[in-house]
C-alpha cells in the first residue's frame, strides 16, 4: 500500500432542513467547494468517486448514488455506493484511501449526504430505528435513544458515570459550535439547561442527542505524487483502521477487555467487556489504526479528535474505547476539563486533574451541535480535521477561535448501530 | 393513428405544502411477507408461553435471543427454553419513540439477564414505575393470550 494524502475538501451547511436543494445539489455545493480551494485540481484530475448515504427511504430513490455521480459531471468513471448505519461517511473515507492506497486511483472523491429532513422527526426515528435487528428489537423499542439510554444506565452502574458529566459534553460540543458557522445548533448551555430540557429517554434529554439534519460533505483524497501535482497543504491519512460488533447488542459478550498498548490486564480484572456498556468494535477500530500510524499512546500522542457524538454518553464511552482514558474514566475525563477548548470559557470549573494532558475532543461542535446527515458525517469530520492540520479554519469558518495553535495529529471516528460498524482514521501534517 | 389522442382528466390531485421549491406530499406503503424462518420456533413458543433461546452444539453458548448459528464458532444451536425469571441488567423508559411506537409512549425497555445464560433478551418491563426499575431487580416474563407472533408477545412484570 502507499501513502494517501486528503487534498482537499468541502461542506454544506447543516441544517434541519435544506428544501431548496436536493441530494446532488448538495454534494454538488459541498464538491464546488473543495475544488475551488484547490486551483491546481480539475474535474477531469479525479479518477472516481464512493458514494456515502444511508438510507434510501430519506431520499425516496434508489441509485442516488448515481445521480450524484452525473450531477457532479463524473460519468463514466467509476464509483460505488458503501453503507453502513452511522458510519456510512467514516467507512467511505477508507473506502477512497483504499482506492488511492491500492494504486488503483490517483485522485479518488469520497461524496456523502443525507436528507433527513423529508420525513418528520419521529418517522426519520423509525427509519433509523430499522437499522436494528427487525425481528427481536425493532418491535420492542423501535428506538435508538432508548437502545442508547440503556446503554449509558449501564455505563453509570459499572462506573459511576454521572449525568451532570454527560450534560459538561453537550455543553462543549454546542459551545464549540458557536465558532463554526456549518453547525445546525450551536449555543450556551448549562447543565441545568441540559437535565431541564425534554427528556427523550431516561437519562437523555433531547440536548443529549444530535439532531437530524439534511447536509452533505466531500474529502478528496490523493496518492503521494498527485498531492505534490496539485499543490496546496495536503494532509497524510496515516491509519486506518475499523470494527464491528453484533447488530443485537444483547448479544455481545461479556468477556475481556481487548488491551491497546499502554494498558494492562490487571487493571481490568473485574470488568465483563463489552457487555453493553462499551464499543468493541471501536476499540478494534482504534487498535488497528493505532497500529498503522505507530500510535502507542493516544492520550500523549493525538492532538485532537472529532468522534462520533450522537449522544453525549458515546462521547464518553467512546474516548474509553479510543483509550484517551482508562475505561470507566470517561466521565473523569470530561470533569478533569481534558477535551474541552482550552481557549474558551464554559462557565464550567474543572477538576484540575493533571492525569490527561489537553485533547481537545470534537472542536468543531460535533454531532451533537453541527448535526447528523448521516452519510455526510464521517466526511464532515474528515474536512474539520483536515482544516485543522492545514491550519486553515479561519479561512472556512470566518472565525480563528476553533484554531488550535499547532495540531500534528488528529483522529476521526465514525460509528454505527449501537456499536456496529465503527472506523477511526488518523491524519496527520505533512 | 389518432392525432387527437388525448388523456382522460381526473379529479384527484396533489397536496402541496410550498412553491418555493414546491413541495407535494408522497405516500409510500408496503406489504412485507416476512419470514421469520429459522427464528419460527421462538414465536411459536411464545404462543405457548414459553422463551425459547439457543445453546450451540460446538462450544456450548447459550444466547438468551436465539440465533441458528453460534456466532462465537459458527455451529448450529439447538433449541432450548430459556428460564421465565431474570433480572435487570439496564432499563430505561422513553417518552419518544419513532413513529410507530409514539402511541404507546412513555414505556420502559429492559435488558435481562439469565442464570445459566450468556447473552441478553431486550423486551418491555410494566408494572414498575420509571423510578422504581434498577439494575439487578429481579423480574419474570409474561405472556399475551391472544399472540400477534412479534417479539411483544412477552413481556416483563416485576417479581
Ligand atoms: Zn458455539
Amino acid at each position: 500500500m502507499r501513502p494517501v494524502y486528503m487534498v482537499s475538501g468541502g461542506i454544506t451547511k447543516f441544517a434541519k432542513a435544506l428544501p431548496q436543494t436536493d441530494f446532488r445539489r448538495m454534494v454538488k455545493d459541498a464538491f464546488d467547494y473543495a475544488l475551488a480551494d484547490l486551483p491546481g485540481l480539475s474535474r477531469d484530475r479525479i479518477d472516481g468517486s464512493v458514494c456515502s448515504y444511508f438510507s434510501d427511504h430519506f431520499t425516496r430513490q434508489l441509485m442516488a448514488g448515481a445521480m450524484v455521480q452525473d450531477y457532479l459531471g463524473l460519468n463514466p468513471k467509476p464509483s460505488r455506493r458503501v453503507e453502513g448505519g452511522g458510519a456510512t461517511g467514516g467507512l467511505c473515507f477508507q473506502s477512497a484511501w483504499e482506492s488511492v492506497a491500492s494504486g488503483r486511483m490517483e485522485v479518488c472523491l469520497a461524496m456523502g449526504f443525507e436528507t433527513m429532513g423529508r420525513v418528520n422527526t419521529w418517522k426519520g426515528n423509525e427509519f433509523i430505528a430499522l437499522a436494528s435487528d427487525t425481528n427481536f428489537d425493532y418491535p420492542v423499542g423501535g428506538f435508538y435513544t432508548g437502545y442508547y439510554a440503556m446503554m449509558v444506565n449501564r455505563h453509570m452502574h459499572e462506573f459511576g458515570t454521572t449525568v451532570e458529566q454527560m450534560a459538561k459534553v453537550a455543553i462543549k460540543n454546542h459551545l464549540n459550535a458557536v465558532y463554526n458557522p456549518y453547525a445546525q445548533r450551536p449555543g450556551r448551555l448549562t447543565v441545568e439547561d441540559v437535565r431541564a430540557a425534554l427528556m427523550v429517554a431516561e437519562p437523555l434529554t433531547i440536548l443529549d442527542c444530535c439532531q437530524m439534519s439534511d447536509g452533505a460533505a466531500v474529502a478528496i483524497l490523493a496518492s503521494e505524487e498527485m498531492a505534490q501535482k496539485l499543490g496546496g497543504t495536503p494532509v497524510r491519512v496515516t491509519g486506518v483502521g475499523s470494527g464491528t460488533d453484533a447488530m443485537r447488542m444483547a448479544d455481545r459478550p461479556h468477556g475481556e477487555v481487548i488491551l491497546l498498548p499502554h494498558e494492562n490486564r490487571e487493571e481490568y480484572a473485574d470488568l465483563k467487556y463489552p457487555g453493553v456498556h462499551s464499543f468493541r468494535g471501536g476499540r478494534v477500530a482504534a487498535q488497528n489504526a493505532y497500529r498503522m500510524a505507530g500510535i502507542n499512546d493516544p492520550g500523549q500522542e493525538l492532538d485532537f479528535v472529532e468522534l462520533h457524538d450522537a449522544y453525549t454518553s458515546s462521547e464518553i464511552q467512546t474516548c474509553e474505547d479510543l483509550g484517551l482514558c482508562r475505561y470507566g474514566e470517561g466521565g473523569s475525563f470530561v470533569d478533569s476539563g481534558a477535551p474541552f477548548m482550552p481557549n474558551l470559557d464554559y462557565g464550567l470549573s474543572f477538576s484540575g486533574s493533571g492525569k490527561w494532558r489537553p485533547l481537545p475532543v470534537n472542536p468543531s461542535g460535533g454531532l451533537l451541535a453541527c448535526g447528523h446527515p448521516v452519510g455526510a458525517t464521517g466526511l464532515m469530520q474528515a474536512v474539520f480535521a483536515f482544516w485543522q492540520l492545514q491550519g486553515t479554519i479561519e479561512k472556512h469558518l470566518k472565525d480563528a477561535t476553533l484554531q488550535l495553535p499547532d495540531p500534528r495529529r488528529g483522529l476521526i471516528h465514525s460509528h454505527a448501530g449501537t456499536g456496529t460498524y465503527i472506523t477511526v482514521s488518523i491524519m496527520e501534517r505533512v | 393513428m389518432d392525432r387527437n389522442a388525448k388523456l382522460p382528466e381526473t379529479e384527484g390531485g396533489t397536496i402541496l405544502f410550498n412553491t418555493d421549491p414546491i413541495i407535494i406530499k408522497h405516500h409510500y406503503e408496503v406489504d412485507y411477507l416476512h419470514s421469520y424462518a429459522q427464528d419460527s420456533p421462538f414465536f411459536v413458543g411464545l404462543t405457548k408461553g414459553k422463551l425459547m433461546g439457543s445453546h450451540c452444539t460446538g462450544c456450548g453458548r447459550r444466547y438468551a435471543t436465539p440465533r441458528g448459528h453460534c456466532m462465537e464458532c459458527g455451529e448450529p444451536t439447538e433449541w432450548v427454553e430459556i428460564p421465565g425469571e431474570g433480572r435487570v441488567h439496564t432499563f430505561t423508559t422513553c417518552h419518544f419513540g419513532g413513529e410507530a411506537f409514539l402511541k404507546e409512549t412513555p414505556f420502559t425497555l429492559v435488558m435481562v439477564e439469565f442464570d445459566g445464560v450468556d447473552t441478553l433478551f431486550l423486551s418491555r418491563l410494566i408494572g414498575a414505575k420509571p423510578e422504581e426499575v434498577k439494575i439487578g431487580m429481579p423480574i419474570r416474563a409474561r405472556f399475551l393470550r391472544n399472540c400477534k407472533f412479534k417479539p411483544t408477545d412477552v413481556y416483563f412484570v416485576p417479581m
